[in-house]
């Protein structure tokens, strides 16, 4: 597919993209599915009005940031940035850090507040695999539909038909549809059509994360070509393998700004770094927190031993606890806590959280409170992260991501052996004779 | 493929905030001009996928309009139908309607129903309304069938102002895109346009379909001008008369004589022309101001 030659005309200096001064600002709300009707707006038309004429005081007396009125975040904030042409370059940083509202601008789905970008060349983007898939579609319709979608050629997908089937082994299935497929293969068919996206910049945002591991590391190779051939790409992972494979250079998002950039090994290394440096039972630092001040602060995390005493580790099988301890800016009773546990390549274990068990929570203003859960332990020793999501009613108001679990192997004695895998399973087993053709002896 | 990307002149694209008045980007419309066709295309198959009778329904909807309003509306009520069969009368103006119909029902709904794919690509939002404008286009031509059935049935031969249909027909597309564009960025924020749209639609066909024009001029007057602010009139008073006006006085029922002038009603047609494009206007200039959030409230 590539000769070498490709290879001297690609190492240009020409600029691909140009970011200067980037800014996005979101209302609280907007960024979750929260849509209203007539009867919303009218409800909340006076206590817009006063807030308003309120604000505008606030503003004028200088008590508040006019650039971020109440109710206002920003998630992107001054971003810089040049990309060269054949650059492959890796964004990575904690949720909520503004890599995926960079990408959305760049790839033109939403508007920036302020700043510029330029792109010089034709962009495709992959921020999700499957896009345009329409399940009552066969496999064949779906391939030229996605293509297109995608921006694909009718001419370039026919050409390229051949090769997408093969890419993802589903050519006995092409006239089924797709809602019959397994979640594997109609993963594989839209990886497949992606793969074979052929932009000059491409913009792909943690698609890598979908599939067995096998597809993964298919994809994976397939990404490598696409970067080794000269095309200008920008890569979102949490997979910090993946983003190390791929590419050379990173930049280091937080809380909406550039805070590193330079080689990938360094701004990885940067980001474990920076990753973990959350220790429970010690203060969260303000930087940590998705957005801060928020209406219910989570400023510390306990992790508790079986006996409930605060512990820097816990043992494997033995149930532990978390503390939270968050302190509330407002009153509202419909608070909701929940905690996801993390290996350190993104792969989500499971969630514990308030909105699963309890009703929603009902704190008042300036209220100090300790929110504590006890749960079974059923992962294999090893680090692990948790993040904790804070939201009042529907809207997400803070996120803090990355606060280490460490589980150890239990030593004494040899009645727990550790087992294979992410989690301990425990089973039980009996043996019992049957006959040849798998009857039970004895039967009628 | 070998080819580099030095060969070629590059595009260039500015992001930045919009400010104002967002021109249309026709260079840009005619780009993506292939996506859209998939996207119609997309849009019929999926209609009729997993359904017993297909693409039957076209027809059969139509039929089933045509025969409970020529029953309860000429032989029971006795409304006057230009002296028009009932079948021919009112088949003339559910096609175009039904055209309207479901173009600005479907559209209204459009950017909520594509949102995954709003907030996952980038592609020119317009297309999401006008899509099911231009799918309604294949029921419309499906159900023409059956009015060329019931002309032959009533040995009535084509004339020459059947030419002029594709007019009447443009002007039903630009009404339902444009209030269609407005309905669905509005739904965007407020999605009480889901429940309003089916709602207004069925009682915009009332006013639009049952009677003859000259029936309403008969009982309203001067107010008729009011009446006449409805695009849609003008369309299917159009239709009924690009199709039937080289019939007038020509005995199709017994002692009633075909009374559809030769001559257009001007002040239907240019009033309902003035306010389809200005709805067309409105519709495409209020989504575009309300385009540069689509992604972020959907």
């Amino acid at each position: 597919m590539r000769n070498p030659q490709q290879w001297e005309l690609m190492s240009t200096d020409k600029i691909a993209i140009q970011v200067r001064g980037l800014g996005k600002r979101y209302r609280l709300g907007e960024t979750h599915e929260v849509y209203r009707t007539f009867r919303d707006t009218l409800a909340t038309l006076p206590a817009w009005l006063r807030n308003t004429s309120r604000e505008r005081r606030a503003a004028k007396a200088g008590g508040h940031d006019p650039e971020t009125p109440p109710g206002t975040f920003w998630a992107l904030r001054g971003i810089d940035l040049d990309v060269h042409e054949g650059d492959v370059l890796g964004i990575v940083g904690r949720n909520g850090a503004g890599k995926s509202t960079l990408l959305k601008i760049l790839a033109r789905i939403t508007e920036p507040t302020r700043g510029r970008a330029e792109i010089h060349g034709r962009i495709g983007s992959l921020l999700e695999v499957g896009t345009g898939f329409h399940l009552e579609l066969s496999g064949r319709e779906n391939i030229f539909l996605s293509g297109a979608i995608l921006g694909m050629r009718k001419a370039e997908i026919r050409r390229k038909f051949e090769a997408i089937v093969d890419f993802a082994g589903v050519d006995e299935f092409l006239d089924t549809p797709v809602k019959r497929y397994s979640n594997g293969m109609r993963v594989r068919l839209a990886f497949a059509v992606a793969a074979h996206l052929e932009p000059e910049i491409l913009i792909v945002d943690e698609v890598l994360s979908v599939g067995d591991a096998e597809f993964q590391k298919k994809c994976v190779g397939k990404m490598k070509d696409v970067a080794g051939g000269g095309r200008t790409v920008l890569f979102v992972s949490h997979n910090m393998q993946a983003v190390k494979a791929l590419c050379e250079s990173g930049i280091l998002l937080e809380r909406g700004r550039i805070v590193q950039r330079g080689p990938i090994a360094d701004v990885v290394e940067a980001y474990l770094a920076r990753a973990t440096a959350v220790e429970p039972g010690t203060l969260i630092p303000p930087e940590f927190h998705r957005r801060y001040p928020c209406d219910l602060e989570v400023f510390r995390v306990d992790v508790l031993n079986r006996h409930g005493e605060p512990a820097g580790f816990v043992l494997m099988e033995e149930p532990f606890g978390l503390r939270l301890h968050c302190r509330a800016r407002r009153s509202r009773p419909d608070y909701t806590v929940n905690v996801q546990f993390r290996r350190d390549d993104g792969l989500v274990l499971g969630t514990i959280g308030t909105s699963y068990v309890l009703d929603r929570l009902e704190m008042r203003d300036g209220g100090v409170y300790a929110l504590t859960a006890r749960l079974k332990n059923v992962f294999s020793p090893g680090q692990y992260s948790m993040d904790v999501r804070v939201a009042a009613g529907p809207e997400e108001i803070d996120f803090v991501e990355g606060i280490p679990l460490t589980v150890a192997p239990v030593t004494a004695g040899d009645e727990l052996p550790q087992r294979e895998g992410v989690v301990q399973l425990r089973s039980e087993w009996s043996l019992e004779e049957e006959d040849a053709d798998g009857a039970p002896q004895g039967g009628p | 493929m070998n080819q580099t990307v030095d060969d070629m002149p590059r595009e260039v694209h500015v992001i930045e905030p919009s400010r104002g008045w967002m021109h249309v980007h026709w260079r840009e419309l005619w780009q993506y001009r292939e996506l859209f066709g998939f996207l119609v295309w997309r849009d019929v198959k999926i209609k009729y996928k997993q359904t017993l009778l297909g693409a039957a329904w076209a027809v059969l909807v139509p039929l089933c309009q045509m025969v409970v309003f020529t029953v309860l509306f000429q032989r029971v009520a006795d409304f006057s139908s230009d002296g028009l069969p009932g079948p021919l009368f009112y088949i003339a103006g559910l096609l175009p309607w039904n055209y309207f119909a479901s173009s600005i029902t479907q559209a209204s709904n459009s950017m909520v129903q594509n949102a995954p794919m709003l907030t996952k690509i980038y592609f020119p939002r317009l297309m999401a309304p006008a899509t099911p404008c231009a799918a309604a286009f294949v029921d419309f031509a499906l159900a023409f069938v059956m009015l060329l059935a019931l002309t032959f049935f009533y040995g009535i031969v084509p004339g020459a102002s059947w030419l002029l249909l594709p007019v009447f027909m443009a002007l039903a597309c630009g009404a339902a895109f444009g209030a269609g564009s407005f309905l669905a960025a509005l739904n965007v924020k407020y999605r009480d346009v889901r429940h309003i749209v089916p709602f207004l639609v069925q009682l915009w066909m009332f006013l639009t379909v049952i009677t003859p024009y000259s029936a309403v001029k008969d009982a309203l007057g001067a107010w008729r001008y009011v009446y006449a602010l409805n695009p849609m009139a003008a369309v299917v008073e159009g239709t009924r008369w690009a199709l039937f006006r080289h019939l007038n006085g020509v005995e199709l029922l017994p002692g009633r004589p075909v009374a559809i002038a030769p001559g257009p009603p001007w002040d239907l047609f240019v009033l309902g022309t003035a306010v389809a494009v200005a709805m067309l206007a409105a519709g495409i200039y209020y989504f575009k101001r309300m385009e540069r959030t689509f992604a972020d409230i959907v």
